[in-house]
């Protein structure tokens, strides 16, 4: 345990780190909202997501990035596992380039679905979580990480009653929680909460982690989930704070999107390394 | 040839009135979808509480592990398509051209078709075959969206045997499919004579100089009709294809035959803006004949649809025998 920990802390740091440095390469990007999701990414790519060297093995664990604005955190993860050269990163959202701010799943390997038009991608697990089963792949589980203010959208309701419906224990739905829209706090946008109990009464299984910073929680959290052939699907709330690890993007209004100058860009990756 | 009506047998579930009525004949898909999933386990079925108008209640009667009925909720269906078309398989989703094909547009750009994902969409009843069920059921501008989505195949058959035969000609075609279908009470046009349709290529379903008629779908066997009575009554000898592919449109035969007759009467259940006699168009302005004659016969391009029965609908706005040789003839004597 103590190893994978320090293998979530160590994988969310390189995060952070790389999220700043592409978003220098574009000049503008989600910030903050990898930073809120960085340790739930670590943990998952670093020890709880089945994987294997090829990024298309069937049997595979799959990740639909519904908040497909936190690919450039992702990036750099499939990139350190070989499925794609690292230069790759180098020309982050530059004209041609298979590495845009929102995934595609058709340029680069190792994206399980192309997002960014949120409250889509809770369906498109739905029918992997359909198609697992149908394959006959017990083990498979489908992880939809989802953004708070995309719980907005009507389309992730039709998918969590079919969820419910169709029996699909090997769906994963992890919320966010980074309490933060692009136009402030979520309760003042358009409120998303209780989350928990709204997917409770659609008939999911709810587990809340307090702290989605805390690898220690996240990991008892993932590895207590019944297995993927019980027939509740699993939403996970994460509470997290949007731009974590930097104190001044942190729940701040302005931060959605940005571009830092070269010399906060060297002082922010410097907090984020000394945070971690 | 029309049938007889029959009342439901006693004891029969009203709701497959269509079936045991016969109203359904051409709503082959979901019983061509169970033949053709015997032995093709890719093969999945999706609705949305809609199984009995689209007879996919057919695939779900043989097939009932691969049937999922997705309740009211089509842009969940769609979406849920394109995540099962990850794992292999290829999902028939199938719902009212109005929402699969307006309603969910958006998920069928975004996570069937910029994907290039092998979902293929039974957009049935479409047009203003739901008649008198009014605007929010009708589909007049499901071809303009449409053909402007990169890597979308777009097909329109028009009667049973077309049908089946568009279903199996597609079934291992690269990125998606739409299938425009009517709302199963189209006559034959083809019986099973389908061996000469190509994916792709206009149909020639008749031959004749003076003037071309395009239709697909419904417009079909009026177009036909019109052209026999086109020559009793006026002489005149018209061209009928069949443009069945709308999306890659065949360019290249319309200009052919275009060319030929020097006279194009596009007639079509949809709004006249962006649909079948737009592509007619886009094909002659870019191969440099625009001095081609072209008249379209569809919906107005600036007012929804009256309602009324569909066959009343359809002689209102000139897409029944009479309406399109009047148009014909109107075209003759242009110059």
């Amino acid at each position: 345990m103590e190893r994978d920990v320090q293998r979530v802390r160590d994988l969310a740091r390189r995060i952070r780190v790389e999220t700043i440095r592409l978003i220098g390469i574009a000049k503008s990007g989600h910030f903050t909202s990898v930073f809120s999701c960085a340790e739930i990414l670590a943990a998952l790519y670093s020890s709880v997501m089945r994987l294997s060297d090829d990024p298309t093995w069937s049997e595979r664990d799959r990740l639909v990035l519904s908040k497909g604005h936190c690919a450039v955190g992702v990036y750099p993860v499939l990139a350190e596992r070989g499925y794609f050269p690292s230069d790759w990163l180098d020309h982050y959202t530059r004209v041609g380039s298979p590495l845009g701010d929102h995934p595609d799943m058709r340029r680069v390997p190792g994206i399980d679905f192309s997002s960014g038009s949120l409250g889509h991608g809770l369906s498109v697990a739905v029918g992997m979580a359909i198609g697992a089963r149908l394959r006959e792949s017990h083990a498979t589980r489908v992880y939809a990480l989802l953004g708070d203010q995309e719980l907005n959208e009507g389309q992730i309701w039709e998918a969590a009653q079919a969820a419910a419906h169709f029996g699909l224990g090997n769906l994963v739905a992890i919320v966010d929680r980074n309490q933060m829209g692009l136009d402030g706090p979520t309760e003042e946008i358009m409120s998303v909460e209780p989350i928990g109990r709204r997917f409770e009464a659609f008939g999911w299984r709810v587990e809340e982690v307090e702290d989605g910073h805390d690898p220690v929680a996240l990991l008892r959290c993932f590895g207590s989930l019944p297995t993927a052939t019980s027939r509740v699907p699993i939403c996970i709330v994460a509470r997290t704070v949007k731009g974590k690890g930097v104190k001044y993007m942190e729940l701040s209004r302005t931060w959605h999107l940005g571009y830092l100058g070269p010399e906060d860009e060297r002082a922010t990756t410097l907090e984020v390394t000394q945070n971690a | 040839m029309r049938e007889p009506f029959r009342a439901p047998r006693p004891r029969e579930p009203s709701w497959d009135l269509a079936a045991s009525t016969q109203l359904a004949r051409s709503a082959v898909a979901g019983e061509v979808l169970a033949e053709m999933a015997d032995d093709d386990d890719r093969i999945v079925v999706l609705t949305a509480d809609l199984m009995y108008s689209n007879r996919t209640v057919d695939f779900e009667r043989r097939h009932p592990q691969r049937f999922l009925n997705m309740g009211i909720a089509e842009q969940n269906m769609v979406s849920v398509a394109a995540g099962l078309a990850t794992f292999g398989f290829i999902p028939y989703a199938a719902s009212f051209a109005s929402f699969v094909g307006l309603l969910a547009a958006e998920q069928l750009r975004t996570d069937v078709a910029y994907p290039g994902l092998p979902v293929r969409l039974l957009a049935h009843h479409a047009g203003v075959s739901l008649g008198f069920y009014g605007t929010s059921h009708h589909a007049t501008e499901d071809l303009a969206f449409l053909r402007a989505v990169a890597d979308m195949t777009v097909i329109c058959p028009c009667d049973a045997a077309s049908t089946a035969w568009a279903l199996r000609a597609t079934v291992d075609l690269d990125g998606p499919v739409y299938f425009r279908l009517g709302r199963g009470r189209e006559p034959d046009v083809y019986d099973q004579a389908t061996a000469d349709l190509q994916l792709g290529r206009l149909a020639s379903l008749r031959d004749g100089d003076d003037l071309t008629i395009v239709a697909n779908g419904v417009t079909v066997a009026p177009a036909l009709g019109a052209a026999d009575r086109l020559a009793a009554e006026h002489g005149f000898e018209a061209t009928v294809v069949d443009a069945h592919t709308v999306r890659p449109f065949d360019n290249e035969g319309l200009c052919d035959v275009a060319t030929r007759t020097g006279r194009v009467l596009v007639a079509e259940e949809h709004n006249v803006v962006g649909g079948v006699a737009s592509a007619c168009a886009d094909a002659l302005v870019d191969a440099g004949l625009a001095d081609v004659s072209l008249k379209r016969l569809g919906l107005p391009p600036d007012e929804y649809a009256l309602i009324g029965p569909p066959s009343a609908l359809y002689k209102h706005y000139g897409l029944d025998v009479e309406g399109i040789n009047t148009a014909a003839v109107a075209l003759m004597e242009e110059r």
